[in-house]
């Protein structure tokens, strides 16, 4: 089985958003980067089929220079080879997808995994996009995966509960919290990643279609009140101001 | 033309369906384009509701192959639908279906998408969308170059407006041939309380709440509000036996309820993340200095296990949530 993991390089949860003198971008001084929290769901499932079943493990991150990083620590994890795709990584949904159909579609993945979502960007779109792309099956938001033999059946997260698909392989199945817990990477593997090679590749020209025009911040929240006395006044108090002056009842 | 995919549950529009259709209809007006609702399924009985909330056409494609979902025939039916429309802009509920499908059509149409926005506008006939990114922390103003444009709407953000529409009942051809994925079985939960995401009131608990069994005051409390109860990932990940998908934040769900209750949640950037879009936040909490209370419309400084209670008890004396 060949498995393809597409890995995206987001900025910390921590990070504090300051807007960049364009109006549009995220000001990139003092942003740590990292993987994906979910792509590392989507990677620790594929060294577990590639543990059980197994299988060929290829990391591809789509970006600049920088993505390497997210890609050296998935060949430490246990991916067998890396690809950089060179683009705009951080752009278009519907370009990302081009760009790795662009060079997965002739590859024979019989699996492709991803995150459900890219943190930052949010768009959850990606992976069903590609799926299209290549004309494959896919689940998304999966939190438990079985592959058989051209076959998967998937358990995906709705609202107030879960589903079961099942389809054909090749698929494109995104990871959601829940799927596994990821491993560390070792010292052995931290070596061992040190010595292989990420193939560097230009990703093919798409152009975007949905682009960022303004990212402004939030705007503050009015300030709030506290409200004093006994247990019993406070709770009186609070309903009566979320009624009153709130009108939530 | 607007075309919005609908979802139905047992005969009735669901709600965050309703509101993408109102937002539509909103949309319609004020570019001077007609308004279609989408329906499939094995029956699509009730989607002639959809005139209540202003469809000019209400398509349909019905089919037994269709009792269940399978993302890419749906896909497909959607995309498919808009040509034959020639519809400019498609829009669905950011809803667990909402957001499998409207992708890959959006893919197969060659469109743009934006998903789980908070504001739409058209502006020189085309759609223009603002939506959180950064998990909150900022708004980005999408705009689109493709002839087809795609949004998903965040449930709970647009009001459901009713305005009666013409509602033309037209129908589609389901799609045929091999379907590539489908959904075999839904595991419900049994509770049968309405979706974190589409809840009016939440009442959530954090590390603070200290075990699992002592939720049940937060499940009294919201069963006095009429709401449903969430937890911090602190919570859930403590094995308390709480399931992720009680979870709001960054890596769980986003909530956007008129009303927030957080009770032992210190109120950390990633929780934040997931329910900063609260229109009315209370924090109880007993530590003053918790950051939450920087968002909370109202605050509470005091012992959850003492204030929940009461609260409890005088939501009942004042009869709230009965109406
Ligand atoms: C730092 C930053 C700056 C941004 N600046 C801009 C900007 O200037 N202009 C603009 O238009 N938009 C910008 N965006 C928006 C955003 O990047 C795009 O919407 C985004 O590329 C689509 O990704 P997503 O995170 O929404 O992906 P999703 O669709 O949510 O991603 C789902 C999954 O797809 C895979 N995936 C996605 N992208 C990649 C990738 N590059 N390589 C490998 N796998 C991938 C991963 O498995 C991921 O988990 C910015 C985002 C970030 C994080
Ligand atoms: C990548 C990443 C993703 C994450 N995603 C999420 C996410 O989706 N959702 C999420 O919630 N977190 C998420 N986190 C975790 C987050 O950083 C915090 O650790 C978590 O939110 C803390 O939960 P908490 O507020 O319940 O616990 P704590 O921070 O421990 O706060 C407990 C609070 O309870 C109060 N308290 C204690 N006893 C009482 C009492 N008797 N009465 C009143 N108050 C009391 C304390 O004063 C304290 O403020 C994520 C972290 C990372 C790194």
């Amino acid at each position: 089985m060949k498995i393809l993991v597409a890995l995206k390089q987001v900025p910390d949860t921590e990070t504090k958003i300051k807007v960049a003198a364009d109006g549009r971008s995220l000001d990139p001084a003092d942003v740590k980067w990292i993987t994906g929290p979910y792509d590392e769901y989507a990677l620790e499932e594929a060294l577990r089929l590639k543990e059980g079943k197994g299988a060929e493990v290829v990391a591809l991150s789509v970006g600049g220079d920088s993505a390497k990083e997210v890609l050296r620590n998935a060949l430490a994890l246990g991916a067998d080879s890396a690809v950089l795709l060179k683009g705009d990584g951080q752009g278009d949904a519907l370009a990302v997808a081009h760009m790795v159909a662009g060079w997965a579609k002739d590859k024979g993945f019989d699996l492709i995994l991803c995150g459900n979502k890219g943190i930052g960007g949010d768009n959850a779109a990606m992976g069903p996009m590609l799926a299209e792309l290549l004309g494959v099956a896919q689940a998304n938001v999966i939190v438990k995966l079985e592959v058989g033999d051209g076959t998967f059946r998937a358990e995906r997260e709705i609202e107030g509960g879960s589903e079961i698909v099942e389809g054909a392989l090749p698929a494109v199945i995104t990871a959601q919290k829940g799927l596994n817990e990821p491993r560390y990477a070792s010292l052995k593997g931290i070596m061992a990643a040190k010595k292989k090679t990420i193939e560097e590749l230009d990703a093919v020209a798409a152009p975007a279609v949905a682009v960022v025009s303004a990212l402004a911040l939030p705007p503050e929240r009015p300030a709030g009140r506290r409200l004093e006395g006994e247990p019993a006044a406070q709770a009186q108090a609070l309903l009566q101001a979320l009624k009153d002056e709130a009108k939530v009842f | 033309m607007i075309l919005v995919f609908c979802e139905l549950k047992d005969g009735q529009i669901r709600k965050p369906s309703a509101e993408a259709l109102s937002e539509g209809r909103r949309l319609a007006d004020a570019s001077g384009k007609k308004l279609g609702a989408l329906f499939a399924g094995a029956s699509c009985a009730g989607s002639a509701e959809a005139a209540k909330y202003g469809a000019d056409v209400i398509l349909t494609a019905e089919a037994p192959t269709l009792a269940f979902y399978s993302s890419d025939a749906f896909a497909q039916l959607v995309a498919d639908a808009v040509k034959a429309k020639g519809a400019t802009v498609l829009l669905a509920a950011a809803t667990a279906m909402g957001k499998d499908v409207t992708p890959r059509a959006a893919a197969r149409l060659g469109a743009g998408y934006a998903s789980d926005v908070t504001a739409l506008s058209m502006v020189d006939g085309k759609l223009q969308a603002v939506r959180p990114v950064y998990a909150g922390k900022a708004f980005a103003t999408t705009t689109f170059t493709s002839a087809v444009q795609v949004a998903t709407t965040r449930p709970n953000v647009f009001p459901a407006a009713e305005k009666a529409g013409a509602g033309a009942a037209e129908s589609l051809p389901a799609p045929t041939g091999d379907f590539k994925s489908v959904v075999k079985e839904i595991l419900a939960k049994a509770t049968g309380k309405v979706d974190l995401t589409e809840a009016n009131v939440i009442v959530s608990g954090g590390r603070g709440m200290k075990n699992g069994d002592n939720f049940k005051i937060l499940e009294d409390l919201a069963d006095a509000l009429g709401g449903v109860v969430g937890a911090s990932r602190a919570a859930v990940d403590a094995e308390w036996g709480l399931p992720h998908s009680m979870q709001v934040g960054q890596t769980g769900k986003v909530v956007s309820p008129t009303l927030y209750i957080a009770c032992g949640i210190s109120g950390a950037i990633q929780h934040i993340a997931g329910m900063s879009g609260s229109k009315f936040i209370v924090a109880i909490n007993k530590d003053p200095e918790a950051p939450i209370f920087k968002l909370a419309s109202y605050g509470i400084v005091g012992d959850l296990f003492e204030v929940v209670p009461e609260l409890t008890k005088a939501a009942k004396a004042m009869g709230i949530g009965k109406g």
